[in-house]
């Protein structure tokens, strides 16, 4: 998608060629579909899998984010989200009191506690996890992550037996299950507003300073930034749209559990991030929509293949998908996109972009300190020739 | 930020530590044979995270690989071991039965024991050799590739033995319980776990400390590149030492299993354990992991029992003292106890 958005903002200052034009129509394109997406799809297909793919989007999109601006892999996220889920679960109005604390605030008093609980928290996480880089940094945040799952399985006056249930929202949103459209717009809002908020970060001088963190951490400290404060609202930040996508993820299931945050859940939404491809923020909804496309024909036409394979072995599925994507394409589907769009600006007779240049080199994934080596466009829209 | 204020996590951890410790002696004081039970509970656990976080701790210190799949590996390790003793030998009780109503003999555990500990290691050896051995070097992709294997042998293992919690049989020969004294404490706990930690150990210790496999190995910590130069097959040191960590992976999951439990959910439980010893103790140090192990045990058995505060029960909370255990070491040493950079 933004792909083509870059294609189009550089194409209005250099001239029309047919890349462009046919980036310009994808985009276009793809606006129309999802805008007119309850009226094209089933309202069961519309719920699991445009809703799911854009809420899951957001919570991914908070991990590329971290990586490809912050060199950090984070996989607390999951953990956050849980927490502004279950924040919000315990002080709003739950019906029948199922579950929680239920102290019976508004539904947005419920929003604005839920996200202010979980940056709160990350800004915790975030100064313990911050002095440390790469692979360390991928070991604290899962252990942290995994403590929170285990803290809401013991602390059940905070998460119920079973969950908190029957989650009041907002009028307008009404019953997800009878009318999906208004929470698949306000997902799809949520996901437009998050995704230029990142963009418009990236560019300011903490996301540039943040590129240079991510780069090399000791020159930035010798040229006076304050290397792990720096991570740390990076972190804080991520969380926040972790939050959103938490906040979404109980309107949307109507209810949260410990058990919607463990393990699997942790791993789901990076293998969400990596399938998408870590390069580019919108890597996240395509991973989402990935992801949820499998997930929903895999619980129908998977063959059966004794206890090894049948329609219930969704996970072993998508634990392959994942092992052949960080096996042969690390940059996810959008490096195969770019590759694509590659073959065919060659047909066209234009050169190959920079972006693909430095997709390339994104494709070994960070060696040491998990530092991203690439020297590719720092954010990259408009830089092409 | 003045110094002072800087200064105020420590001292408040500090401050937070000694309190813990006077907390404890007056526990200690007041009730002795229960302070010994939980104490000892905390060191046979210990044991055992120490026996299954060795294994990854030797993995990452020679490879920089973190095998995400390590609990995946103490899980399958437990399966496979209680998979034989019912089949082969089959004294084992079935989930039908209430108690070792049949006999086990030595052989009966002892064989399902070093079955699966071989096993699990062929499979950790398979993974490095038909995954990892390509893309060494790049430590986060073979997170990455060690986390994909985790998602599927998970969710194999929750297809062919279901969510029911099994647990393998000792022999029937060993006794249930030792007596010193007046006080009375678990054979297997105390005896077989404790000691496997400790023949684990020593032998790790004497093998790296004391080999000339082990002088390789410390080498190549050290320099890989230089040792590959100096004409050592490095590749076959790497497949041999991560043979090793995922064979105590699978050790542990049957000790584990017999002392605990076999089921469902013991994965996660077990990376965890594993991720937090090797980070309070520093990655790839062995004393590390063993007073990380230690430290994340006592915390643990402490926290479960004495966090009554007259009519208040906290212990649902013990979590967030495992989280407070990781906060003040990482907050005094990013590195952990005994990391070093690399």
């Amino acid at each position: 998608m933004s792909a083509t958005v870059t294609r189009g903002r550089a194409g209005l200052r250099t001239g029309m060629t047919w890349p462009v034009l046919i980036g310009w129509g994808v985009l276009v394109a793809v606006a129309v579909v999802l805008l007119l997406a309850p009226q094209i799809f089933s309202a069961y297909d519309l719920s699991q899998i445009l809703t799911q793919a854009l809420w899951l989007g957001i919570a991914a999109v908070s991990v590329t984010f971290l990586y490809r601006y912050g060199g950090m892999v984070s996989l607390a996220q999951v953990a956050i989200y849980g927490i502004a889920g279950f924040a919000m679960g315990n002080v709003v109005h739950t019906i029948n009191s199922e579950g929680g604390l239920n102290l019976g605030w508004t539904p947005w008093a419920g929003v604005a506690f839920g996200i202010a609980v979980a940056v709160i928290v990350a800004l915790l996480f975030g100064a313990i996890a911050s002095r440390s880089y790469g692979i360390y940094f991928l070991m604290i945040t899962l252990a942290l992550s995994l403590l929170v799952f285990y803290f809401f399985g013991q602390v059940t006056k905070l998460s119920g037996f079973g969950g908190i249930r029957s989650i009041s929202r907002p009028g307008f949103i009404g019953d997800p299950i009878t009318d999906p459209k208004p929470l698949y717009y306000t997902a799809l809002g949520a996901s437009v507003l998050v995704y230029v908020l990142l963009r418009y970060v990236v560019r300011t001088p903490f996301g540039i300073a943040l590129q240079g963190i991510r780069d090399d951490p000791p020159r930035m400290r010798s040229l006076g930034y304050n290397v792990p404060l720096h991570r740390t609202l990076a972190f804080a930040l991520g969380a926040f749209v972790a939050s959103i996508a938490g906040i979404l993820s109980v309107w949307f299931n109507t209810q949260i559990s410990p058990g919607s945050i463990n393990l699997a859940q942790t791993i789901a939404v990076l293998i969400i991030a990596v399938i998408g491809g870590l390069s580019r923020l919108e890597g996240a909804w395509l991973g989402a929509l990935a992801y949820a496309l499998i997930d929903y024909y895999a619980r129908q036409h998977t063959p059966t293949l004794g206890l090894w394979l049948n329609p219930g072995r969704f996970a072993t599925i998508i634990g392959l998908v994942f092992l052949l994507i960080v096996l042969l394409s690390p940059d996810g589907l959008i490096g195969i996109g770019h590759r694509l769009r590659d073959l065919a600006g060659r047909r066209l007779g234009t050169p190959p972009t920079s972006d693909t240049a430095a997709a390339r080199e994104e494709q070994a994934l960070p060696e040491t300190a998990g530092v991203s080596t690439a020297s590719g466009p720092s954010s990259s829209g408009g830089q092409e020739p | 930020m003045t110094l002072g204020i800087r200064q105020l996590p420590r001292t408040a951890l500090i401050a937070l530590g000694l309190l813990v410790v006077v907390w404890l002696a007056i526990k200690a004081s007041q009730g002795g044979n229960t302070f010994l039970q939980v104490t000892l509970n905390g060191t046979t656990d210990a044991a055992l995270y120490f026996i299954v976080a060795a294994g990854f701790t030797l993995i990452f210190g020679l490879m920089r690989v973190v095998n995400m799949a390590h609990g995946s590996l103490y899980l399958f390790g437990g399966y496979i071991a209680y998979v034989a003793q019912t089949h082969w030998y089959a004294g084992g009780t079935s989930q039908f039965q209430l108690g070792a109503t049949s006999s086990t003999s030595i052989w009966g555990f002892l064989v399902p024991l070093v079955f699966a500990t071989l096993v699990i290691g062929l499979v950790g050896l398979g993974i490095q050799q038909l995954l990892l051995r390509w893309n060494q070097g790049q430590d986060l992709r073979q997170a990455l590739i060690t986390i994909a294997v985790s998602v599927i042998i998970a969710d194999q293992l929750i297809a062919h033995y279901g969510g029911i919690v099994e647990s393998i049989q000792q022999p029937t020969s060993w006794p249930n319980s030792i007596v010193i004294g007046t006080f009375r404490y678990g054979f297997f706990r105390l005896v077989v776990v404790l000691g496997a930690a400790l023949a684990v150990g020593v032998l790790l210790y004497l093998l790296i400390q004391h080999t000339r496999l082990g002088m390789i190995i410390r080498a190549g910590v050290d320099d890989r590149p230089m040792l590959s130069a100096l004409g050592v097959n490095v590749q076959l040191v790497f497949a041999g030492a991560f043979f090793l960590g995922a064979m105590l992976a699978g050790f542990g999951g049957v000790l584990g299993g017999t002392m605990i439990s076999v089921g469902p959910g013991l994965d996660s439980q077990f990376l965890l354990n594993s991720l937090i010893v090797v980070i309070i103790g520093g990655m790839g140090s062995l004393p590390g992991a063993a007073i990380g192990a230690l430290l994340l045990g006592l915390v643990q058995s402490y926290s479960a029992i004495y966090l009554h505060f007259g009519a208040t029960d906290l212990t649902p909370y013990g979590v967030l003292a495992q989280f407070i255990l990781v906060i003040a070491v990482l907050a005094f040493r990013p590195l952990g106890l005994f990391g070093r950079p690399a």
